[in-house]
């Protein structure tokens, strides 16, 4: 990137030029993604913990998760990632236009990831596959599992923080929509969609690992 | 023992107590040797280079390193601290690996008082007795939260955990009658979670665990019960002088002989007989206002011979109060 | 003195509203600097209570439960709400920018976002006070933890909340130590202080969120039963143990490499010298940050672990015990050759080498695996502890209050009376707490409310001690505050100590709003008292 030396009105006072304040804000970002990492990271040891106690349990309690919704979601979410990177891609290349529809579309997918997760988790308060001292499903298949509630409390926590996560990502694509239409952000300034972008990108990555350990293995 | 150890550290009665109170002096005179080139460094360099009245400001010495004095706060602190280490982990090992031939005790933490369950059948509570010079196992586990047994004079403690046993083991050198705390906390009672060890020789031994049980029988209620009063571990939570501790007093309830007592649901009832064997076999149905319901069940602990006695002694306190 | 120079940032601009929506990491780091020293005071009151309840053997002045809830909030406010952000929210957030040559962290907004953060969770702290307290210890032991009926769920929230803010802030620090120095200011010419607070950064991000998701699997505990911490549930308490201790050790070296790096500030000004080793100093600070997040196992010897990891950790530990020790010997050789100044800052340091080495060394007893199972919570522990927190991160903290305070305050507080006082809480601080060091060895259990005659003697040695710590603390505070009275106005142009870090050398004091009136220009390192003379100046 390079840019001319004169201050910009989105150039920020302490900094002494726009390639300062982009890479600040870059280092910024990967240093909250490392922060986000270690926090799954300390879930992510939980499972594999218990997984190793209760082998047995985490098999037979994962039959219960609904593979085809989980399998949908992924595919939802990798979609959605792509529009991202497109949407950063298109500003880049002075294509306003394109890049909002982008916006817009990652935005909706994300939306969709949060319906069909809907779906899954009041099917599971149905049957009272509920974390902890709400579990109450005691169904022939899992009869003779030891402490499913765990597996239950582990998937609610670890899929719910991650639907935080969708959650608030959806707030910030649609500042992003609004900043884009109103013409804040363009070809010379698209930091927060790039910040933003990677931050999706991280939410995506997570659920990648989160599938496969919860619905398939 | 010499007298520093005297005066540092409770006796040592286990047999590998004295190897690390070694291993203590090992650390600690290394220590004292490490921190006084500190100390004397700092003192002497501060003072002989410090800045007087009348000198003036000027340029410094540009020196700031020395390989030779680098490589040895290296190469010192790195041998001492191997030797710790290796001395550490060789005594650890000694702690751990229990001898074939040790006597196994049961012990159980809970919220607070110890239970000591003997081989051939018998339990104790807050009183440990071990024969001298005889390896001895302790399992260890928990009824409720953490605990951890120490024992001072064996050097050892280890974790009560409510989901696994834990092991320790000591050989007692010396007959006495020793410390033990608990030293994880567990709540209101933890600091009067103590116990004692008492440690005999083993003929004695051999005659207290025969008679371990069958004794109590002709003494009469009242002062079996005063006997029970703190062999059962009530002294952690009640009082006899009418002070609170985690519960009521004996001597409160006792006064109150009779009359009405409220509960902190708002019911009462009259204290009796019934109700206080109710309240040591089934403490949490009914909680007295203004306290916790935190005492365990004492089901299973004594039997009705003991219960009356505890009855008996718990009315006498109130003539004993008039007198 | 042209008008603009009387400019600076506690006068301009003004108005509430210009503090309490600042972004100028001076006034925020002033705002942390009010909260910590609140805090500090509500722990240290809290603290005396404990000692007067101890001071004999029966519960003479509490019951147990007062005793629990004291002690626990004791340690919780301490640690939470003023070790950890005194020294990077206080001074690092007033100096960092300036040591930079640059005019604000790289992130003003998020900045003010975390000491706002800090308040909240501070609210929760408060609010558990005032519900009735907490009495678990400050590490939250299940099942202990998750059956107490004391107000477990908003401390832990305030933790969890806080924790939030140390992220931000670290976060903040490493963007801006990356990216806002000054042309020519490389890695090698920063000051000490600023590695240090890059280590603790570093930390901060790393080993926080950990500490954020457990209390929030501790308070899911509480409210659902999810069965990860409660054995009752198929959990495990010994699980729980290794999740806070893998944050709580390296917060330890969130609370102590701020203090190695004001350390290394004060010594070389004060002895006018260049620092001894100056890239063994900072590369040990990156070290100590790395190696100190594999030893958290050392903290539970007693638990039941297994052999081998005890030894690992055991071994390891060590390595946290080297680079630690040749700083030491750095801080000391530094004075070789200079010109030792006993200024109260510079009385502050020797007494933080003398006291934090022997924190040190006690650790070195701690981490024999053998000889921990002895001492292990005894108050053996809480008096090595204390040396290193204390003795350590609080005694550096006043140290860099007093070195800092012309600068930041434009006053001069009464030099004698801080001196008095630094002897003070030398004394009042070895009375306290090296007599713990004997109770331990004899076997006093800590967080007893009561205890066994036979301790009797020592611990009422430690409370009568423990009086003048307190008062010594609490007069050197107010010798502070007296000198920002009206009257007590210094130049703008004063450096007192003759110090040539950008912050003395290229700015008026109290600096000027933007820091800087025009962009400093490095001249020499932080350090070349043997290239250059600074004199100090010291007028009024």
């Amino acid at each position: 990137m390079s840019h001319d030396n004169s201050s910009p009105d989105f150039l920020q006072h302490h900094f002494h030029d726009v390639d300062q304040q982009y890479e600040t804000a870059k280092l910024g970002m990967w240093a909250f993604i490392l922060t986000e990492v270690l926090t799954f990271g300390g879930l992510f040891v939980a499972y594999v913990v218990y997984r190793s106690w209760y082998p047995e349990m985490f098999v037979g309690a994962n039959l219960l998760l609904d593979v085809n919704k989980g399998l949908l979601n992924t595919i939802v979410l990798i979609t959605s990632s792509l529009t991202m990177v497109l949407a950063v891609w298109a500003i880049q290349q002075k294509k306003q236009k394109l890049s909002l529809f982008m916006l817009i579309a990652t935005f909706l997918f994300a939306f969709m990831f949060l319906g069909i997760k809907y779906l899954e988790y009041s099917h599971k308060f149905e049957v009272g596959q509920l974390p902890g001292e709400y579990y109450s499903y005691m169904g022939p298949e899992i009869a003779h599992l030891n402490n499913p509630h765990i597996f239950f409390s582990i998937y609610f926590i670890m899929t719910g923080l991650h639907g935080l996560h969708v959650a608030i990502g959806m707030g910030l694509i649609a500042w992003l929509i609004y900043a884009t239409a109103k013409g804040n952000l363009h070809s010379k300034y698209y930091t927060p969609m790039e910040m933003i972008g990677i931050f999706w990108h991280l939410v995506d990555l997570i659920w990648i690992y989160l599938f496969p350990l919860f619905y398939l293995i | 023992m010499d007298r520093l150890t005297e005066y540092l550290f409770p006796k040592q009665v286990s047999t590998f107590a004295a190897d690390i109170d070694n291993l203590f002096y090992f650390i600690f005179y290394s220590s004292i040797a490490l921190f006084a080139i500190v100390v004397f460094g700092m003192v002497y360099l501060a003072i002989k280079y410090r800045f007087k009245k009348g000198d003036e400001v000027r340029l410094t010495s540009s020196k700031d390193h020395s390989n030779i004095l680098e490589s040895l706060f290296f190469i010192v602190p790195l041998i001492l601290v191997s030797i710790t280490f290796v001395w550490g982990i060789r005594s650890y090992l000694k702690m751990i690996i229990v001898p074939d031939d040790a006597i196994e005790i049961k012990v159980t933490g809970q919220s607070w008082f110890w239970t000591f369950d003997y081989p051939d059948g018998g339990t104790t509570l807050n009183e440990l007795v071990v024969p001298s010079n005889q390896p001895i196992k302790i399992v260890l586990s928990s009824k409720d939260v953490l605990h951890s047994f120490f024992i001072p004079v064996m050097r050892t403690k280890m974790d009560c955990l409510p989901n696994r046993y834990n092991v320790m083991w000591f050989d007692a050198q010396q007959e006495g009658v020793y410390d033990i705390f608990c030293t994880e906390y567990c709540g209101t009672g933890h600091s009067q979670m103590g116990a004692k060890v008492i440690v005999m020789k083993p003929a004695q031994y051999e005659a207290w665990v025969a008679d371990l049980g069958s004794d109590d029988e002709d003494i009469p209620l009242d002062e079996l019960g005063a006997k029970l009063y703190t062999k059962k571990a009530c002294n952690t939570c009640h009082t006899l002088d009418g002070s609170d501790l985690v519960g009521p007093s004996y001597l409160q309830t006792s006064q109150m002989w009779g009359e009405e007592r409220v509960f902190d649901d708002g019911t009462s009832t009259i204290i009796d007989d019934n109700y206080i064997r109710s309240s040591i076999l089934e403490p949490q149905t009914k909680i007295v206002a203004g306290y916790q319901g935190v005492m365990p069940t004492y089901q299973g602990l004594l039997n009705d011979r003991e219960l009356d006695a505890l009855i008996a002694f718990l009315k006498s306190l109130k003539e004993d109060s008039q007198i | 003195m042209a008008e603009n120079q009387k400019q600076n940032y506690l006068t301009h601009p003004k108005g509430i509203m210009s503090w309490l929506l600042t972004l100028d990491h001076k006034r925020i780091g002033l705002m942390y600097l009010f909260g910590g020293i609140i805090f500090f005071f509500l722990g240290g009151v809290l603290a005396l209570g404990m000692r007067l309840e101890l001071a004999a053997p029966g519960n003479d002045f509490m019951s147990n439960e007062t005793y629990n809830n004291v002690y626990t909030l004791h340690g919780a406010i301490m640690i939470f709400l003023f070790i950890i952000p005194a020294i990077p929210g206080a001074l690092g957030n007033m100096l960092l920018p300036l040591m930079l040559g640059a005019k604000d962290v790289a992130f003003p907004r998020l900045n003010l976002a975390s000491f706002y953060i800090y308040t909240l969770g501070a609210l929760f702290v408060v609010y558990t006070i005032i519900a009735g307290g907490v009495d678990t210890g400050w590490t939250f032991y299940t099942p202990y933890s998750t059956t107490s009926t004391s107000n477990v769920i908003p401390m832990t929230m305030g933790i969890f909340i806080i924790g939030f803010s140390s992220i931000l802030t670290g976060l903040n620090f490493i963007a801006t130590i990356h990216k806002m120095r000054i042309p020519g200011l490389t890695w090698y010419k920063l000051p000490l202080f600023v590695w240090a607070l890059y280590g603790t950064s570093l930390v901060q991000i790393t080993a926080t969120p950990v500490i954020a998701i457990t209390m929030v699997l501790l308070i899911l505990e509480r409210l659902l039963g999810i069965g990860i911490f409660d054995p009752a549930l198929g959990g495990d308490p010994v699980l729980y143990q290794h999740f806070f201790w893998f944050y709580s050790h390296p917060a330890v070296y969130i609370m102590i490499l701020p203090a190695f790096g004001i350390i290394s500030e004060i010594i070389p000004v004060h002895s006018r010298k260049k620092i001894w080793g100056y890239k063994f100093i900072a590369f040990s600070t990156l070290s100590i940050a790395f190696i100190g997040f594999l030893v958290w196992g050392h903290h539970m010897f007693t638990s039941g672990q297994s052999v081998f990891s005890q030894i690992v950790f055991s071994f390891i530990t060590y390595f946290v015990g080297i680079p630690t020790g040749v700083k030491i010997f750095s801080w000391i050789l530094t004075m070789y050759k200079g010109q030792v100044s006993f200024t109260p800052p510079m009385l502050y340091a020797l007494s933080f080498l003398f006291l934090f080495t022997i924190g040190g060394l006690t650790g070195i007893f701690l981490g024999a695996v053998a000889l921990d199972i002895h001492l292990h919570d005894t108050y053996f522990v809480v008096a090595h502890f204390h040396y290193v927190m204390q003795g350590g991160t609080i005694i550096a903290f006043l140290g860099g209050l007093h070195h800092w305070w012309p600068k930041t305050m434009g006053a001069m507080y009464n030099q004698t009376v801080a001196s008095i006082c630094c002897l003070g809480v030398f004394l009042g601080f070895n009375g306290t707490f090296f007599p713990q060091f004997l109770l331990g060895l004899r076997g006093m259990p800590r967080r007893y409310a009561t205890y066994d005659p036979q301790y009797a003697e020592l611990h009422n040695y430690s409370s009568f001690w423990s009086g003048i710590l307190g008062l010594s603390i609490f007069i050197a505070i107010m010798n502070l505050l007296w000198s920002l009275r009206k009257s007590n106005k210094l130049d703008p142009g004063t450096n007192p100590w003759g110090a040539m870090t950008l912050e003395w050398t290229h700015t008026s004091s109290p600096p000027h709003p933007h820091n800087f009136e025009e962009e400093p220009v490095l001249e020499h390192g932080p350090y070349d008292y043997d290239k250059v003379i600074v004199e100090p100046t010291f007028k009024k």
